[in-house]
């Protein structure tokens, strides 16, 4: 069933029809041209496809383009502004953090996410576990990347790196986290 | 994926009355597990109803003390909201446990208590499954079953209940509110997952057409301290082998009340009454927890790859139980 839906992409506003059954990210890639979201399991357990839905990371192949009508979407490729690299992007190269790279826009998407969530103060099951035990006492400010690799890792976890680089991605994420 | 219509509901009754007059039909909130499953091709609603305008997307407090979740409330918001983390930190804890955030962005709180078991013959349209196609047979019980249920099974279906959430929900004793074709009613968390039994199909006791609005939580003091352990293959991004909800009121190093809730067990969030009432009234030493932790699990049937749950669930309701008594002293 054919259904006419208008999205924001990368700031630019495209007008598609799409069948029901066709998905955020295949409407980017297969419609619209835009292929730096990936298709990697197409199940939601890889973080490939990752793009700002309105302003928050989601996992594009989950999502119907038929019930985002409207949507604001930024994929990694939207976050060059003008060509110019978005620090996460510079970070990544100077830090290595990939190989194949196929999973790296959705690394990035997300851990552009990630500093935003963090500094609304967001927690995640890291922030819980106080060395003092004293979960329940999570404070609502801010919470500091840049001094815990294991907030990273956790709230990273949604985006898999076969070739494993998270070794490289972490301190590339801890970089920008510090500036 | 198969064909099917897409509708927009705009309040819950309208949405109701979409959903009744097709049998096939199903509600679709964030979709994370449904647009999977219609993937995989284990469900084939030929109708979805967005309800994410139809239900409440707030988080307020009740008078009696309470907290009302709107049932379109994202996982994410649930978590972050200070409300949840001060006074049911246990229930942020099992939220943020669960999935990753580009999940929980989109995963409503209605959709989380509502996801299907993640049991891998129920999610293989090859093989059989009584979940999946009623009287074809159950392919875990002879299979793979190392992270299937220990308690409440059935000859049909060892399936567990995959939600940490609902787990959470179930020790600090949540009413979820729902909308139906025969009006609205209040079901507490508990009663809202059911035991596989002759028909595993069924995993709740909602009917065909009844929306879940929003979930409550009681004023409950002990809650505030609180606390969800979750045990799983890898630190993060995995289904729980075992989890447990916790709180706890110790008063002159006497328990006056207690709560506790496992998940990976059971095909429901597995509340531990006989542990709870063995330790009101006493100390809670870790020689009473371990007594209680076991006397909960005696009736546990383990299958051929999964007897590991047993002492792994004993001494998860201990340990979690006894941070929270040490984190008060």
């Amino acid at each position: 069933m054919d259904t006419e839906i208008s999205l924001r992409v990368d700031g630019a506003e495209r007008r598609l029809t799409v069948d029901t059954r066709t998905t955020l990210l295949d409407a980017l890639r297969e419609r619209l041209g835009n292929t730096s979201p990936k298709k990697g399991c197409d199940h939601g357990q890889c973080g490939a496809c990752t793009v700002l839905l309105d302003g928050r990371r989601a996992n594009s192949c989950l999502a119907l383009a038929v019930a985002h009508d409207g949507a604001e979407i930024v994929t990694a490729a939207g976050l060059a502004a003008d060509g110019d690299l978005h620090p996460m992007q510079r970070s990544f190269i100077a830090h290595d953090a990939f190989q194949c790279g196929y999973c790296t826009p959705g690394q990035i998407v997300s851990a552009v996410a990630m500093l935003d969530e963090a500094a609304n103060g967001w927690p995640s099951a890291v922030t819980f576990e106080a060395p003092d035990g004293s979960d329940g006492a999570v404070g609502t400010g801010p919470v500091d990347l840049a001094t815990s690799p294991d907030e990273i890792r956790e709230r990273m976890s949604g985006n898999l790196c076969r070739c494993a680089a998270y070794a490289n991605i972490v301190p590339a994420i801890q970089e920008v986290a510090q500036s | 994926m198969r064909p099917f219509r897409y509708e927009r509901a705009t309040d819950p009754d309208g949405a109701v009355a979409l959903l009744s007059r097709s049998p096939q039909a199903a509600f679709l909130g964030g979709g994370t597990n449904l647009v999977d499953l219609m993937k995989l091709d284990v469900a084939r609603p030929d109708l979805l109803i967005d309800i994410r305008g139809a239900v409440s997307g707030v988080i307020e407090e009740l008078p009696d003390g309470g907290v009302r979740i709107g049932a379109g409330v994202s996982n994410s918001d649930l978590a972050a909201e200070p409300l949840i983390r001060e006074r049911y930190p246990v229930v942020a804890q099992a939220v943020l446990n669960g999935a990753s955030t580009q999940l929980r962005n989109v995963a409503t709180v209605g959709g989380n208590l509502l996801q299907r078991t993640r049991c891998l013959y129920f999610q293989d349209i090859t093989t059989a499954c009584n979940k999946r196609q009623p009287g074809s047979g159950c392919s875990a019980i002879d299979g793979h079953n190392r992270d299937l249920a220990i308690l409440g099974t059935s000859p049909d279906c060892i399936a567990t209940q995959p939600s940490d959430l609902a787990v959470a929900l179930a020790a600090v004793d949540a009413t979820v509110q729902t909308v139906g074709p025969d009006g609205s009613r209040g079901i507490p968390l508990t009663e809202l997952h059911r035991l596989p039994g002759s028909e595993p199909q069924h995993d709740n006791v909602l009917a065909h057409g009844e929306l879940i609005t929003a979930v409550d939580l009681p004023p409950l003091a002990m809650a505030a301290r609180s606390r969800y352990r979750k045990i799983r293959d890898r630190a993060s991004y995995a289904f729980a082998l075992v989890s447990v909800a916790a709180a706890i009121d110790v008063a002159d190093g006497q328990v006056r009340d207690v709560r506790i809730a496992l998940g990976g067990v059971a095909h429901k969030p597995w509340r531990a009454r006989r542990a709870e009432d063995l330790l009101r009234g006493g100390p809670a030493t870790e020689d009473r927890l371990r007594r209680a932790a076991e006397a909960e699990l005696a009736e546990a049937q383990p299958q051929s790859d999964n007897a590991f749950k047993i002492p792994l669930a004993r001494n998860a309701i201990v340990r979690t139980v006894l941070d929270l008594v040490e984190a008060e002293r």
